[in-house]
């Protein structure tokens, strides 16, 4: 199902139209009413004027995480604070959070994404949606949530955590989507077989997993333990939250809704656009938003756009899974390592959880890389040479996946940190 | 005549074999006999307990990982010369021993050693042929 027809499956001219017009407005909207961009605009030589086709957007300045933080609170609106009716922030785990505020229409510009992307995940009118993204300050909870109401779905606003009675709610419920980050959903399925809940005893069909990155290989694990089709959301509270793209059930690619949110491709270190099919970061531009235009803002996630109609029928452009952000993206003895390569080589492991931490350190003026992985029943013996066999091949494994050597150690079971938002996998304390 | 012995996984930190123990006493359970495997960074916790189904699941509940498989217990003389006879047995059968561990029994004035063998079989077929005291699950448990 399809929830925009028109929108959605637009042709590829008239959506460039579309496109530049919209462009056009907002980079307007955006130069007359927030002092950040008329300055950075004219510091760059550039003005709205200059704007005559989509390839122009290149002459625009790049907007940052630093730069939205800068502006902290309402520095970046575009209207009057009395027109905004909601703000979000991020979590502001590495400073001051950034805000993003909604006039009326941004909320129902955010209602609108979501429901393209809960029907693009098979959901309707019919849909129990048990919704355990964080309901606050955090965009998961409400962005779900609106959309959900969109669609006519019953949603089910239980948030985040409390494990026990997510399980009980869903058994009750009857719940049939499950929102959630896929490393609650890996957690999710941990304790329904510690307490012996099968999945058919769950009417799950469908998992919107996001706010984090994840594999493929996770995706497998969660269909098969939670019985569903794990599909993959993608956003970001700088741009509006969850609903900038949504994978359809082909499972090749997120749908970027790119009505409202302009995509390119930049090489992180140049600074230059990269052509569709190349990989690099993530550009965003809303088209739309009203109360927080933003203007080329750096993601830092990596990924690769491929425009083209999809067998769904959609003509929103696609972009690859995220495979990795240029910000934690780790440089171990000169070589890029992205955590998700090292999940990727441990859920290659049979009867491996993937829970697992990444010790970053420097003892010796040369950088070491230690993996903790936990112990289970299926990797242990009692023989020392077998567990240390098993290490080794994790090791080999890992080898495998990223070209060094690493260290990896096995700790008890449960020891290492749940996380119900995003998961830490990396401690980095070479203090770089 | 295969006994019974449970292993646990123990990361090589302080306060991790006391946790286990701890589990244990709480539980009522009384040790047999037990040795720890250690590497520098994770021990391996080896024990004869009588109940072996009660304390693989008392452990599991609280989220250690254990594993339970077959070890051979073999009577010897609290004398010396009384181990090397058994190992001397295995030895001309050529049958390796992965490890052993052995505690006196002074009601008895016997030793009772445990032995694993890649073979289990083989290895207590081995000792009985060469006139080694193999005992039964019940005998080391009622010592």
């Amino acid at each position: 199902m399809i929830w925009n027809d028109e929108a959605e499956c637009m042709a590829a001219d008239d959506k460039k139209e579309l496109q530049l017009k919209r462009l056009q407005e907002v980079v307007k909207r955006a130069y007359e009413n927030v002092s950040y961009y008329k300055k950075a605009f004219d510091e760059a030589g550039v003005s709205p004027e200059d704007i005559n086709s989509l390839k122009d957007i290149e002459k625009l300045p790049f907007t940052s995480k630093t730069d939205l933080r800068e502006a902290y609170p309402f520095g970046m609106f575009a209207v009057s604070p009395d027109d905004i009716v909601e703000v979000h922030t991020t979590s502001g785990t590495t400073g001051k959070p950034t805000v993003s505020g909604y006039t009326q229409n941004d909320l129902d510009l955010w209602s609108e994404v979501m429901a393209r992307s809960l029907t693009m995940a098979g959901g309707d009118r019919t849909d129990r949606i048990q919704n355990c993204y964080g309901y606050g300050l955090f965009t998961g909870g409400l962005g779900i949530h609106y959309g959900a109401q969109k669609i006519g779905a019953t949603v089910i606003p239980i948030s985040a955590g409390n494990t026990m009675r997510q399980i009980e709610i869903m058994q009750d419920f009857g719940s049939t989507i499950l929102t959630c980050t896929p490393s609650y959903a890996m957690y999710l399925a941990e304790v329904l077989e510690e307490q012996g809940v099968g999945p058919e005893k769950l009417n799950l069909k469908a998992g919107v997993f996001g706010a984090e990155m994840w594999t493929e290989e996770m995706r497998d694990e969660i269909e098969k333990r939670l019985n569903l089709s794990a599909l993959n959301i993608y956003g970001l509270t700088e741009i509006i939250g969850p609903g900038v793209a949504q994978e359809c059930y082909k499972k090749d690619g997120l749908h970027i809704f790119d009505d409202h949110f302009y995509p390119e491709i930049i090489d992180p270190e140049s600074l230059k656009t990269v052509p569709d099919g190349g990989k690099g970061e993530l550009v965003l531009t809303t088209l739309t938003r009203e109360g927080m235009p933003v203007i080329r803002f750096r993601t830092r996630d990596i990924t690769t756009l491929r425009p083209g109609k999809c067998e769904c029928g959609r003509t929103h452009v696609k972009m690859d899974r995220i495979t990795g952000r240029s910000d934690d993206m780790l440089k171990i003895r000169g070589v890029i390592v992205f955590p998700s390569q090292i999940e990727r080589a441990l859920l290659k492991i049979e009867g491996l959880h993937p829970q697992y931490q990444i010790i970053v350190s420097r003892p010796h003026q040369l950088d070491e890389l230690e993996v903790q992985v936990e112990a289970s029943p299926v990797l242990f013996s009692d023989e020392v040479k077998h567990v240390e066999g098993v290490k080794r091949n994790i090791e080999e494994h890992i080898h495998d996946e990223i070209g060094l050597r690493v260290n990896v150690s096995l700790v008890e079971p449960q020891s290492l940190p749940r996380s119900e938002g995003k998961a830490v996998r990396v401690i980095d304390k070479r203090n770089l | 005549m295969k006994l019974k012995q449970i292993s646990v996984f123990l990361e090589n930190r302080k306060g991790r074999l006391q946790k286990a123990l701890e589990v244990l006493g709480n539980a009522n359970v009384n040790i047999r006999t037990l040795s720890i495997a250690d590497t520098s960074e994770f021990g391996i916790l080896r024990m004869i307990v009588p109940d072996v189904d009660q304390v693989q699941s008392i452990l599991e509940e609280h989220n250690f990982v254990v594993k339970v498989n077959d070890v051979i217990a073999v009577g010897v003389p609290d004398e010396p010369g009384g181990l090397e006879m058994i190992l001397g047995i295995l030895n001309k059968a050529d049958i390796n021993v992965e490890y052993l561990y052995a505690f006196a029994e002074k009601k008895v004035e016997q030793a009772i050693v445990v032995l694993r063998t890649e073979n289990i079989d083989a290895g207590i077929k081995a000792l009985k042929e060469g006139g080694a005291t193999v005992l039964s699950p019940e005998e080391v448990y009622e010592l």
